[in-house]
């Protein structure tokens, strides 16, 4: 029997990293929201490695927290060991990484979901999302509650149809042996939505007790702790250490040995799995002629000793997986909590969404994380936040929030995703960015805070903070490219020092700092008047001087970007009577239906022959 | 769409030429300026038929023409088209054309036509650009140019190029992305030989850019001297040349007639030929500032000299506008006694491509020929195995392309992080992969992925 429980705005299906985000800011905007997980347990789960960040998903992380985010502050309150990586490659792919306490980190999310104001967290299935007039009406739970909403984001991650592989055994299952979410993917059919199948996995994880670091590399955590929100200062604590090892021959025989007992190689996995996630014995087949392969243990959390092995995902069977682990220095008694695993789940196309990321045909219907065919927490978290934030802008019959390319990596993201579509799990990366020299972590409050504050999820208080910030920065600036510097003996002697070329002309200060020999740090020497700034404003002054030509050369490529960006292309052409257009372009602007020439250049299959057609047609048609 | 105008035929081919117009006004304007013997109605006429008649204005007939008559959609660019055949030259060629314009057509701009052709749906882009290319070839080397283009060769030859930059673009790509894994380290020992293999090859083809442009323009040629010198018999003594196909043309500027000559395989676009009949009249202070004009635009200066008499200041004036230009030194007259040798102490810095000939007996006319072809290559480009550039926006991509390894090379000199020089090396493949279509970023993920083991 199915009862009425009530009236919502928003309702949130799944509290995963796309799921918290998404119901934070829908409530934080004044929606009455829901958000509901199978299991209270399972809130903000890390089913597979234990970290937060690194590089480029860093990057989102920072890009969430100025936006108005939660999933920076959670990880400063719960890590256990943090670095800063690719220190010496460079200022744009300065990446943070946590080791975070993985139980801490969910407890930390689900209570903070808990306070939150206008936001009810409850467990249940939901089984059914009705649709009426081609809008959102209602969704319903499998015990037959019955909630009336306005917007609904969809984000179950690999629940849906989830299924378990373990070798020869095989079982109905979410991740981390919570119950999977069988009947909404039917709903989802039924709906009209186009359901993909996907795959990944989890190495297995191992007592601490039974491993023998003696014979492991040690990685140790950075001395200088830099939070990942800039709201937070987090205070030194003492750090968790990570260990490496290696694979050997003896472990990649095993593999061989038995890889017909694997179910991917058995024909059993149908779905796709990503290429930087390959379990073990995928990269010992594809890679023959490599002798060893990393392995990365790392500690889940402080109140157990369960340990994390990276780079030992695998499907093999649990007896297999055993010996082969216990081949491996350092592992060789090692004993298993947990097997690996390789899972399966339904998950939709994304290129049935808008850059709203709601679903085309459906008014209300969102989708966020990994069922948009991602991987990865902070790319969940950046598409929740984003979900969260159009359905609140939608019920209130403002304009979606969309980034573009050059605003972000979630702008580059979600284009990504939607103009492109995946055909497998996609991930973040650095190099999928083409502007990266802007889009660095450290100025990402100067890209986003302006606009997190303006849609409503920064406060005043951190938006005037960060005026402050601007403003320093922009002043220091000014002053050092207003402050010359005289040939003086001292001057000369500090520059030698530094073993830099000496000058016998007034030079700026500014372009002193472009020298790659000199740091801001080392100029105090000989500018005495310089202000106070903290670190951060120091770090934002050096990079934006020292690169300040690349940094020009980027934004003149934004400029031209933008302008095919702005060159809107309606909703409503028809691309199936455009003469010049090929065949495949047609069908695919058909099915994307890109806002901008921009984007339609994005969509594969679309040629720069199909984009002139494209400018031309909009000319004419002025 | 309007209806457009233009004269077809290439300058530099044949007799005949043709005068093409396309839209939906082409018969209607037709009708007003083409008499037709035994006047038909147009729609009487099918299409590819050809008719005899009279280009006439004012009851005066312009030229004797043929008309062919294409209707809507079976025509090049699927509008109504017409081609007027005319014999008259090129005034009277534009005298018809002017008659188009004057009765509603507009002029079209260039490769108009084919744009739509291709906008209509008959041509795809890159057949589209290579049929410009074809239409503007004004010989079969050219032809046959543009065919090897469409088929492929230029991607080819860049993609090699892309590959070599890819290779070290995935190293640093990788590291960066994958910090924590052993990737190898690029060093920058290996990023600058790169830079160096790869600028070597974009150069080699920036370079037959030029090779490309002479062949499909000719080599812009202006003879320089002063009254007297020998311009005009050496002019004639070159278009006298026993296989010299001789066109004359329009010039680019407005009282300039350029003539286009193709001597054994070397294609000269002589500028100003009528200045040079008619420079016995004009005050010589004239003459050095055209010359100096001319010159500027000149891809190669002839600057001939009498040497049976000693220089004049006038003589010196033109042996400076030479020296800032590639140019061949002419020593015209050796049939008379020679006062001037390569000898000379103003000739010194110009003796590689000094000459001695006697344009009135066509004694030494040969040597010109071989200097020029030395001079421009010519010999070097192998129609069947190297590719040639013709197409402009080709060229501008890999000068851009040179330019942004230029950057890569000095930004790793000065000591900037590997991400900063990814950036440089990137736009290079962005630069490229604008020729030949692909995306660059995707490209380096697929390339990462499939050259190394990352992963949980």
């Amino acid at each position: 029997m199915s009862y009425f429980a009530g009236e919502y705005d928003v309702a949130v299906i799944g509290a995963g990293h796309a799921g918290c985000e998404a119901g934070l800011a829908a409530a934080r905007l004044g929606m009455k929201t829901l958000i509901f997980s199978i299991s209270l347990e399972a809130v903000a789960n890390m089913p597979c490695n234990p970290h937060i960040g690194g590089s480029s998903k860093g990057h989102l992380v920072r890009e969430i927290d100025c936006l108005g985010g939660e999933m920076g502050k959670n990880i400063d309150k719960t890590m256990i060991q943090i670095k800063m990586l690719n220190t010496s490659k460079g200022p744009a792919v300065h990446s943070l990484r946590a080791q975070a306490d993985r139980k801490r980190y969910q407890m930390e999310m689900k209570h903070t979901l808990e306070r939150q104001e206008n936001l009810e967290l409850k467990q249940a299935e939901i089984t059914k999302i009705n649709v009426k007039d081609g809008k959102v009406e209602s969704i319903e739970t499998a015990v037959g509650a019955i909630y009336k909403v306005k917007a609904v984001i969809v984000s179950t991650g690999t629940y849906l149809k989830g299924k378990i592989f373990i070798g020869e055994f095989s079982q109905e299952s979410g991740p981390d042996g919570v119950f999977p979410a069988n009947k909404l993917s039917e709903c989802l059919k039924e709906l009209g939505v186009k359901i993909v199948r996907f795959k990944t996995g989890t190495p297995a994880r191992i007592n601490r007790k039974s491993i023998d670091f003696s014979k492991m590399e040690v990685q140790k955590g950075d001395e200088n702790i830099v939070p990942f929100s800039l709201d937070d200062k987090v205070k030194k604590f003492e750090q968790q250490d990570c260990y490496l090892t290696y694979t050997n021959e003896e472990t990649h025989k095993i593999i061989r040995e038995n890889l017909q007992r694997s179910p991917l190689y058995a024909g059993k996995i149908e779905g796709t799995g990503p290429r930087y996630c390959p379990s073990i014995e995928d990269k010992v087949v594809r890679f023959a002629d490599k002798p060893r392969h990393q392995i990365f243990i790392e500690p889940i959390g402080l109140d157990t000793d369960e340990m994390y092995a990276q780079g030992m995902s695998s499907s093999l069977p649990e007896d297999v997986q055993i010996a082969m682990y216990r081949t491996i220095p350092g592992l060789e008694n090692c004993e298993f909590t947990r097997p690996a695993y390789a899972i399966e789940y339904d998950c939709i196309d994304p290129s049935q969404l808008k850059l709203s990321l709601e679903y085309k045909n459906i008014r209300g219907l969102f989708f966020a994380g990994q069922t948009n065919g991602s991987s990865g927490y902070e790319e969940a978290a950046c598409q929740g936040l984003m979900a969260g934030i159009n359905a609140s802008q939608e019920i209130k019959g403002e304009e979606p929030l969309i980034l573009d390319r050059t605003q972000g990596y979630i702008g580059v993201l979600i284009d990504d995703l939607v103009t492109k579509g995946t055909n497998e799990p996609y991930r973040m990366m650095t190099s999928r960015a083409e502007y990266r020299l802007l889009l660095r972590q450290d100025n990402a409050d100067l890209r986003l805070t302006e606009i997190g504050h303006e849609i409503g999820l920064i406060t005043d208080e951190r938006y005037n903070r960060f005026l402050t910030k601007k403003s320093n920065i922009e002043k220091e600036i000014e002053r050092l490219k207003n402050t010359v510097v005289k040939p003086t003996e001292d001057v000369n002697k500090f520059l030698r020092l530094h073993g830099t070329t000496e000058i016998t002309n007034g030079y700026k200060m500014s372009e002193l700092l472009k020298r790659t020999e000199i740091k801001y740090s080392d100029l105090a020497e000989i500018d005495k008047n310089r202000p106070e700034l903290d670190e951060a404003e120091k770090e934002e002054v050096e990079i934006q001087l020292k690169y300040e030509g690349y940094i020009k050369m980027e934004e003149e490529q934004v400029e031209k970007f933008k302008k095919l960006e702005k060159k809107r292309l309606p909703d409503n052409i028809d691309y199936f009577s455009i003469k010049g257009l090929c065949l495949e372009a047609r069908q695919k602007l058909n099915k994307i239906k890109p806002n901008s020439i921009g984007q339609a250049s994005r969509i594969s299959g679309v040629s720069p022959a199909d984009i002139n057609v494209l400018l031309i047609y909009l000319q004419m048609n002025r | 769409m309007s209806t457009i105008a233009s004269i077809s035929t290439a300058p530099g081919i044949g007799g005949i030429g043709i005068i093409r117009m396309s839209g939906r006004d082409t018969f209607k304007i037709l009708n007003k300026i083409f008499v037709m013997k035994n006047s038909k109605d147009i729609k009487e006429i099918s299409g590819y038929t050809m008719k005899y008649g009279h280009i006439v204005e004012n009851n005066r007939t312009i030229d004797e023409v043929l008309v062919s008559y294409f209707k809507s959609p079976k025509s090049y660019t699927t509008e109504d088209m017409c081609e007027i055949n005319s014999h008259g030259g090129t005034v009277v060629m534009r005298k018809i054309l002017e008659l188009c314009l004057k009765n509603g057509a507009n002029l079209a701009e260039p490769g108009e036509f084919t744009k739509r052709a291709f906008l209509n749906g008959r041509i795809d882009l890159s057949q589209a650009e290579s049929v410009i290319d074809i239409i503007n070839a004004k010989s079969e080397r050219e032809a046959k140019e543009g065919i090897k283009q469409l088929n492929g060769f230029l991607s080819k030859e860049i993609f090699e190029i892309k590959q070599i930059l890819l290779e070290i673009m995935t190293n640093i790509e990788v590291s960066i992305d994958y910090p924590e894994y052993d990737t190898p380290n690029v060093t920058n020992v290996e990023i600058l030989e790169k830079i160096d293999i790869s600028r070597k090859k974009l150069e080699d083809l920036k370079d037959s850019f030029d090779n490309g442009k002479y062949i499909k323009q000719g080599i812009k040629t202006v003879i320089i001297g002063k009254p007297n010198a020998g311009k005009s018999s050496l002019l004639n003594a070159i278009l006298n040349e026993d296989r010299a196909i001789v066109t004359e043309v329009e010039g680019t500027t407005r009282d300039t007639i350029e003539e286009f000559v193709n001597i054994k395989g070397i294609p000269l676009n002589l500028v100003d030929t009528a200045g040079i009949r008619e420079s016995h009249d004009i005050v010589e202070k004239i003459g050095i500032e055209k010359s100096k004009k001319l010159a500027e635009e000149a891809d190669l200066i002839i600057a001939i000299f009498d040497s049976s008499q000693n220089f004049t200041n006038e003589d010196l004036e033109i042996l400076k506008i030479a020296k800032n230009k590639k140019s061949i030194i002419v020593l015209n007259k050796i049939d008379l006694k020679q006062k001037i040798t390569s000898d000379n102490p103003e000739l010194k810095d110009l003796n590689k491509n000094l000459i001695n000939l006697s344009a009135k007996n066509k004694n030494g006319l040969n040597l010109l020929f071989e200097k020029i072809n030395d001079m421009f290559n010519l010999n070097e480009i192998n129609l069947d195995n190297d590719v040639v550039i013709t197409n402009e926006r080709h060229k501008n991509l890999i000068s851009t392309a040179i330019k942004n390894l230029n950057e890569a090379e000095r930004s790793l000199n000065i000591g900037m992080p590997v991400d900063i020089i990814a950036i440089n090396l990137k736009d290079v493949l962005h630069n490229l992969g604008e020729i030949t279509g692909e995306e660059a970023s995707e490209e380096i993920i697929n390339e990462i992925f499939s050259r190394f083991c990352l992963g949980k």
